[in-house]
Parts: structure tokens; C-alpha cells; sequence
């Protein structure tokens, strides 16, 4: 496996992170207890190194119409300075990563895939580029991504921007972004995240990552702020009823199965896009299981791979669960047959040949108190 | 990095084994485990009475990101188990060789167990 390292690896070091690979990446995993680090995210705020992730611009003339074509969804009709959460399909309609896109303008476009799935991204918009008037350049390499999330986020951020810049911190709308000088460094800030709290995502050339990592930590210390591993990252996440791609996303599921019918413009979008015919036909079949949310009576957690059962049969199968650090009970993702994906519907999760009873239940698990 | 009791024998499972020769011996998992584990939400005893056999498992250790088999490290009869820890687990995380044992066994049989020294060795902990 490549094994790549964030900017930010030193840093994991000096804070005695313990790491793990993801998707090719030597990530932290947690620096001291991962149900601390969740907690601190719920309740205070919690610094990420997302780096892993991928970075590609897509500039040009035709930048709006080539993404309408390459993704499932409208990305021409994003306003200036907003994103938008889409999918890159294949021919046959099956998932090859979840990503969100920002609009700079016009004729520019930065598109943020999954990590592991960043070169294959690249790649795939690279190729579906050739009759379009565009340029796509993988600046994942170059670029650092780092994450302040939690509800004292926003006040760590102006302690760190200057007075002339606090609009544009405080004015930032979900899934907005604005170019600001954070700490002496230029970056994109976006209101996005992964945990189901406020927060936000901070993009900017590596040079800078460990001065504004450093910075940040510094600032957000009288708030409570401490660094948070994959693991919390994955704990926040489920809680918060998000795919995570290769256990709820896959080539193997359209985003039909997965609940993200909205997602694809099938009547916004009047031209082809790659995977529209598959989709098209996949809209109007009943898939035969869907996603939904489970959560346990007792105390045990369904694991990723582990069946569901109604009255002894195998009728799904848990993608994402553990125990909700935050709500107290087990929660799991779970792709089940339709027939007993209603809520409130009483199943049992197979934990290593015992049959445990769980629930089906409105996503997301936690919502957070606006 | 996690710290190996000196006076402790271990086995490759990353149970530890307490026996002061006046009784039932003292179980628990090492702090190395205890680290990769995670933070530990739910564990499942042997029960008392019940006969455990070295190197079978006879219970199980959940932590936020998985479950682990928990393994005999001797063959015997289980005398006591610790209902602190199966209340609150997160006692096996903050102090696995005291308050976080496991369970109590009159040992007839002892399976393969290293001396604190080559445990740490094999283990990366720290005496």
C-alpha cells in the first residue's frame, strides 16, 4: 500500500498520535481517548488534519458544463462562493466517490474527493475533460486541509482573523466559503464539515499547514479545543447520519439505494451526464434494500459486515455502527430490505452469532441544537 | 508509551496473570492492549463457576472501533469476576492492571506466559 504523509505528520508525532492507515494515508487516529476527542467536538471544538483528501481544480470556459457532465448533479447553478455536495458516477450508475465542490466563479471550480479515492477522481474527471474547453489540475499534493469543528469553532477563528475580516467569518453561511487571511495565512475557509456541528474547513498550501495548525491550537485553547483523530471523525460522523464512502457508498450501490435520490439532477439537468441513463432506470425501479438508521436496545454495537435478522433471517447488512458516544445506545447504519426499512420496525443485528434487537430510526442519530 | 507491569506474566494474547501463591490468580488485559483496544464500552466475563482453558477465549472486549476476544491465559476455574468493570469499562482503560481486572481463577494449568521483560519486548511497552 503507498503509503503518503500529510504535512502535518510531525505534528501528529509531537502530540503522541497514534496512526493508521487510511486509504493510503499514515493518518492519526486518536492522540489520547477518542471518546474524549468526540466529546470535545459536541461540546467545545475539535482540530482535524483532513489532508488525505483531494484537491482538483477545474477551470475554464466551460468549467459549469463539463462539472454538469461529469458529476450527477447541477454544479453550474451553484452561486459564487457556495458549495455543493454531488456525486461522480459511473456508466452503470454505481458510486465512485461522494465529493463536495466549490464555486470560485464562472470558470473555476474546486472539486473535494475522499482520499483513497482522490487519484481515481483525478483521473476519471481528467478523462471525461476531453470535448470540454477545460482544465483539471490535481493540486491534492500541493494543498493542506485542516478543520476547526465545534460550536466554539467560529469564536477561535476571529481570535485569529482580523477585525476588518470578522464578517466574513460570522456572516458564512453553511456550505459557503470566503477567502481569508487566517493567523498570516491565505486560505479557503469553507463552513463544511463531517461531524454535525458548526464548523469549518480551512484550505491552504502545505508551507502553511503546520504554522496554522500551531496557530489554531494556540487560540482555541482557553475554548477547550483539542486535536481529534479518525476515530472521533468516524464516531462524529455516524452520529450524524453521513456516508461514509466505502462502507455506505460503493460502485456496487446507485445513489438511489443510498438515499441520495436528491442529489442526482435527473429534471434540473437537460443534457447527458455520465451514468444518466443507468440512473434514470434506476430511479424508477424499487431498489431492494435501502439505508437506513438502527439503533440497539442493548448495550453491544453492530459492526460493519455484521447481518441483520427479522425473525432469524438475514434480510440486510450493517455498513457503519458503534456505540454513540454522545446519545448512550449503539447506533448502525444498515442497508435492509425494503419491506422491513420503515421506522420504527423491530429487527435484530447478528453480534457474532448473537442476536442483539435494534430498531430502525430517523437519521440523522444526533442534531444539533441550533 | 503503554506501560508493562514488572511483577505480571503475560500472554500473547496481551492477558496478564497476578498469582501471589495464596489463592484464586488475578486476571486482566496489559495496558498495550488496553491502548490499541481504544476506549473499552462493554466487556463479557466468564462466569463464576464456569471452567476457562488457556488460550480459548472466554469473553469478549468492545471498545468504540471493535470487538476482541478475550483469552484464558491458564486453564482453571473462575472464582470471582469484577462487576466494577462490567458497570464501567472505561476503568479497564485508566488503570488495567488495579481497579481494571477481570477475573479470578484457581489455576490448574498455565499456558504459554512471558515475564514482564519479554512482553515489553515483544509488545513495544515500557517497564
Amino acid at each position: 500500500m503507498t503509503e503518503n504523509y500529510t504535512a502535518l505528520y510531525e505534528e501528529h508525532k509531537k502530540l503522541g498520535a497514534s496512526f493508521t492507515d487510511f486509504g493510503g494515508w499514515q493518518m492519526p487516529l486518536k492522540y489520547s481517548s477518542e471518546l474524549a476527542e468526540h466529546h470535545a467536538v459536541r461540546n467545545a471544538a475539535g482540530l482535524f488534519d483532513l489532508s488525505h483528501m483531494g484537491e482538483v481544480w477545474v477551470t475554464g470556459p466551460e468549467a459549469g458544463a463539463f462539472l454538469d457532465y461529469a458529476l450527477v448533479g447541477k454544479l453550474s447553478a451553484i452561486a459564487d462562493g457556495k458549495a455543493k455536495y454531488s456525486l461522480i458516477c459511473n456508466e452503470n450508475g454505481g458510486i465512485i466517490d461522494d465529493l463536495i465542490t466549490y464555486r470560485f466563479g464562472d470558470e473555476k471550480y474546486l472539486v473535494v474527493p475522499n482520499a483513497g479515492n482522490a487519484p481515481t477522481v483525478a483521473a476519471a474527471l481528467a478523462e471525461r475533460a476531453a470535448s470540454f474547453n477545460v482544465t483539471v489540475e490535481d493540486a491534492s499534493a500541493e494543498t493542506s486541509l485542516v478543520a476547526a469543528q465545534g460550536p466554539k469553532a467560529e469564536a477561535i477563528l476571529l481570535k485569529l482573523t482580523d477585525e476588518s475580516q470578522h464578517a466574513l467569518v460570522t456572516g458564512l453561511k453553511y456550505y459557503a466559503f470566503n477567502e481569508v487571511t487566517v493567523a498570516g495565512h491565505e486560505v479557503i475557509l469553507a463552513r463544511t464539515g463531517y461531524t454535525g456541528e458548526d464548523g469549518f474547513e480551512l484550505f491552504l498550501p502545505n508551507e502553511g499547514a503546520a504554522s496554522l495548525w500551531e496557530s489554531v491550537a494556540q487560540a482555541g485553547e482557553e475554548f477547550g479545543i483539542v486535536p481529534c483523530g479518525l476515530a472521533s471523525r468516524d464516531s462524529l460522523r455516524l452520529e450524524a447520519g453521513m456516508p461514509l464512502y466505502g462502507n455506505e457508498l460503493s460502485l456496487e450501490r446507485s445513489p438511489f439505494d443510498a438515499g441520495l435520490g436528491p442529489v442526482v439532477a435527473l429534471k434540473s439537468k437537460e443534457g447527458d451526464f455520465v451514468g444518466r441513463a443507468a440512473l434514470e432506470a434506476a430511479k424508477d425501479a424499487l431498489p431492494k434494500r435501502k439505508l437506513v438508521g438502527l439503533k440497539g436496545h442493548g448495550r453491544r454495537a453492530g459492526r460493519g459486515g455484521y447481518p441483520v435478522l427479522k425473525d432469524g433471517n438475514v434480510v440486510g447488512e450493517v455498513t457503519s455502527g458503534q456505540p454513540s458516544p454522545t446519545l448512550g445506545y449503539p447506533v448502525a447504519l444498515a442497508y435492509v430490505d425494503i419491506e422491513h426499512a420503515e421506522l420504527g420496525t423491530a429487527l435484530d443485528v447478528d453480534l457474532r452469532g448473537k442476536a442483539e434487537p435494534f430498531e430502525v430510526v430517523a437519521l440523522p442519530f444526533y442534531k444539533r441544537q441550533k | 508509551m503503554a506501560k508493562v507491569a514488572a511483577e505480571l506474566k503475560y500472554s500473547a494474547e496481551h492477558e496478564w496473570i497476578a498469582a501471589d501463591g495464596s489463592g484464586p490468580s488475578v486476571v486482566g488485559v496489559s495496558a498495550v492492549a488496553a491502548e490499541a483496544l481504544g476506549d473499552i464500552v462493554y466487556v463479557d466475563l466468564p462466569e463464576v463457576g464456569s471452567t476457562v482453558t488457556a488460550g480459548e477465549s472466554c469473553g469478549e472486549i468492545e471498545s468504540t472501533k471493535s470487538v476482541s476476544d478475550l483469552y484464558s491465559p491458564v486453564t482453571g476455574e473462575v472464582t470471582e469476576v469484577n462487576d466494577e468493570v462490567v458497570s464501567d469499562p472505561a476503568v479497564i482503560n485508566t488503570d488495567p492492571y488495579g481497579a481494571g481486572w477481570l477475573f479470578k481463577v484457581t489455576v490448574t494449568e498455565e499456558g504459554p506466559l512471558m515475564s514482564a521483560q519479554e512482553y515489553a519486548e515483544a509488545n513495544g511497552g515500557e517497564l
